[in-house]
């Protein structure tokens, strides 16, 4: 699974960080960023709950 | 305080203040959600309140017709300068970045950000930790406490103070003038008490940072350059006023109104006990269903908004809370699922304002109900005790006597 966070629509709520810190960080300036390449089967979950938390809707699953 | 008519028609004519909105403004949400999602009011000044999920975020997000210029739910009288009896540089900024549109919006959030960054909020725990065990070691023996009083009050105010540097010995003090300011907003007098209290002691504050810098955020915001200027004195005091003014009422609101859940719905308690493992998803819950704040924005210039002819000037009031409440948005909202996995709520607002301080006040929220199940895992309402609850611009327990074994 692919997944990508879209810059403009993202205002760093960091729901994604908090729900899978192992998928998101969220910098100093509430940008939020997909720190691997794939995301592993065993995360596929939490990736989806985080996109399905994110108050922005700014997380996409570019590839499932 | 202003004496306001009982509303008889909360579509045409709702006010937040009134005493059944303060005691129980789901029901009202509920019945109007269905009728007229967008109720409105001439009270105070003309005034629109979105309920609906859909409605809240798209105006947050529509700063082009929704200036935050004026954000106070209960608006200052139009002829009552805020300044009148202040000697000191001009709020001619306001409180920004919460009172201000992009660009002043843009670079004064961007300053206060780094401070509240996850990161940095982590390096606080340690010290919020400690406050509640000491606070708890206060009263956990006698059996019974205020938990909105003993306990939850008095924690985001001393994180807030330390993060500033300013005394914590002054706690008591900065709790008294940001209630002055939010929740007897009504009462000109004590509005105005609050905001002279508050802005004369930052005032004094940023002439000894300036001869006596610290690594504090005061001190920061006095040295750093934007565009190769210092910042305003003026934006500078209303930056510092407003993380005061953020943090505290909001965060104990919610501490309280997540102990008031916990006390009244024994089987949520004992489940979280039982479940630690439970408590992020449980806080993002308890923020839904308890969302504290409620925000305003200005009408831009006249236009019609789903049916609602708003005029320039109009105030339109963010129903964070009742977003939260949408039953088009959420399932079951009224009820509270400590484990609800899809949870999109908008207790920190939407859009480019969402709460600067979000990551703390998850943090405070969380570390304050750990300690305090960790010492009190068996609580629930002292009977026949009373409840005091405020409302308007910040809903939560003010008063909360719980009894323990
Ligand atoms: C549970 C506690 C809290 C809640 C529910 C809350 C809620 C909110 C909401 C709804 C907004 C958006 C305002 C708008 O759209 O006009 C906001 C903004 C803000 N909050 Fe909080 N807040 C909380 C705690 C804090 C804390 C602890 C701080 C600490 C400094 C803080 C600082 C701010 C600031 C600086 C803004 C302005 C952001 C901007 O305009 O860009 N808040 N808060
Ligand atoms: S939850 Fe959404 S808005 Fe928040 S930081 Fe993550 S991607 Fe950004």
């Amino acid at each position: 699974m692919k997944i990508r966070v879209d810059p403009d629509k993202c205002q760093g709520h960091a729901r994604c960080y908090g729900l899978a810190p192992e998928i998101f960080d969220v910098d100093d300036y509430g940008q939020a960023s997909v720190i691997v390449d794939e995301v592993p089967p065993e995360l596929e979950e939490k990736a989806r709950l985080a996109v399905a938390n994110c108050p922005e809707y700014a997380i996409e699953i570019v590839s499932d | 305080m202003a004496q306001t008519a009982p509303v008889s028609d909360w579509a045409s004519d709702f006010d937040v203040m009134d005493p059944q909105y303060l005691a129980d403004p789901f029901s009202i949400w509920d019945s109007l959600r269905e009728t007229c999602p967008i109720p409105h009011t001439n009270r105070r000044k003309s005034s629109w309140m979105p309920l609906r999920y859909d409605d809240v975020t798209a105006i947050a997000h529509d700063i082009e017709h929704f200036s935050s210029l004026k954000v106070a739910v209960i608006p200052a009288d139009e002829d009552e300068d805020p300044n009148e009896n202040f000697d000191g540089p001009n709020l001619e900024y306001g409180l920004p970045p919460i009172s201000a549109d992009p660009p002043l919006h843009t670079w004064t959030r961007r300053l206060l950000l780094p401070w509240f960054s996850h990161k940095r909020v982590d390096s606080y725990v340690p010290l919020t930790r400690d406050l509640c065990r000491h606070l708890l070691d206060g009263f956990s023996d006698a059996g019974h406490a205020d938990a909105a009083g003993d306990y939850a009050q008095q924690i985001p105010v001393r994180v807030i103070a330390g993060i500033l540097g300013v005394s914590p010995d002054l706690s008591d003090t900065f709790t008294g003038w940001v209630r002055d300011i939010l929740e007897f907003a009504d009462d000109a007098e004590r509005r105005q008490r609050g905001a002279e209290g508050l802005l004369n002691y930052f005032l004094s504050q940023l002439e000894e940072r300036r001869s006596r810098p610290g690594d504090d955020l005061l001190s920061e915001l006095l040295t750093t350059e934007v565009d190769g200027k210092p910042v305003d004195d003026g934006i500078v005091l209303g930056m510092a006023a407003l993380v005061l003014i953020a943090g505290v009422d909001t965060t104990w609101s919610a501490i309280g109104s997540s102990l008031w859940h916990l006390a009244s719905h024994p089987e949520d308690r004992r489940r979280l006990v039982a479940e630690p493992g439970l408590m992020p998803t449980a806080i993002e819950e308890l923020l839904r269903a308890y969302a504290p704040v409620t925000m305003a924005r200005e009408v831009t210039q006249d236009f019609e908004y789903h049916g609602c002819p708003m005029k320039k000037g109009d105030k339109v009031l963010m129903n964070f809370p009742a977003a939260n409440r949408d039953p088009d948005a959420f399932a079951d909202p009224d009820i509270v699922q400590l484990d609800r996995a899809h949870n999109r709520h908008v207790a920190f607002g939407s859009g480019i304002h969402r709460c600067a301080g979000s990551n703390l006040a998850r943090m405070e929220l969380q570390v304050a109900l750990e300690e305090w199940l960790t010492r009190i895992p068996e609580f629930s309402l002292a009977e026949g005790e009373q409840i005091t609850w405020a409302g308007g611009q910040v809903r939560g327990p003010r008063v909360l006597p719980v009894v323990f074994p």
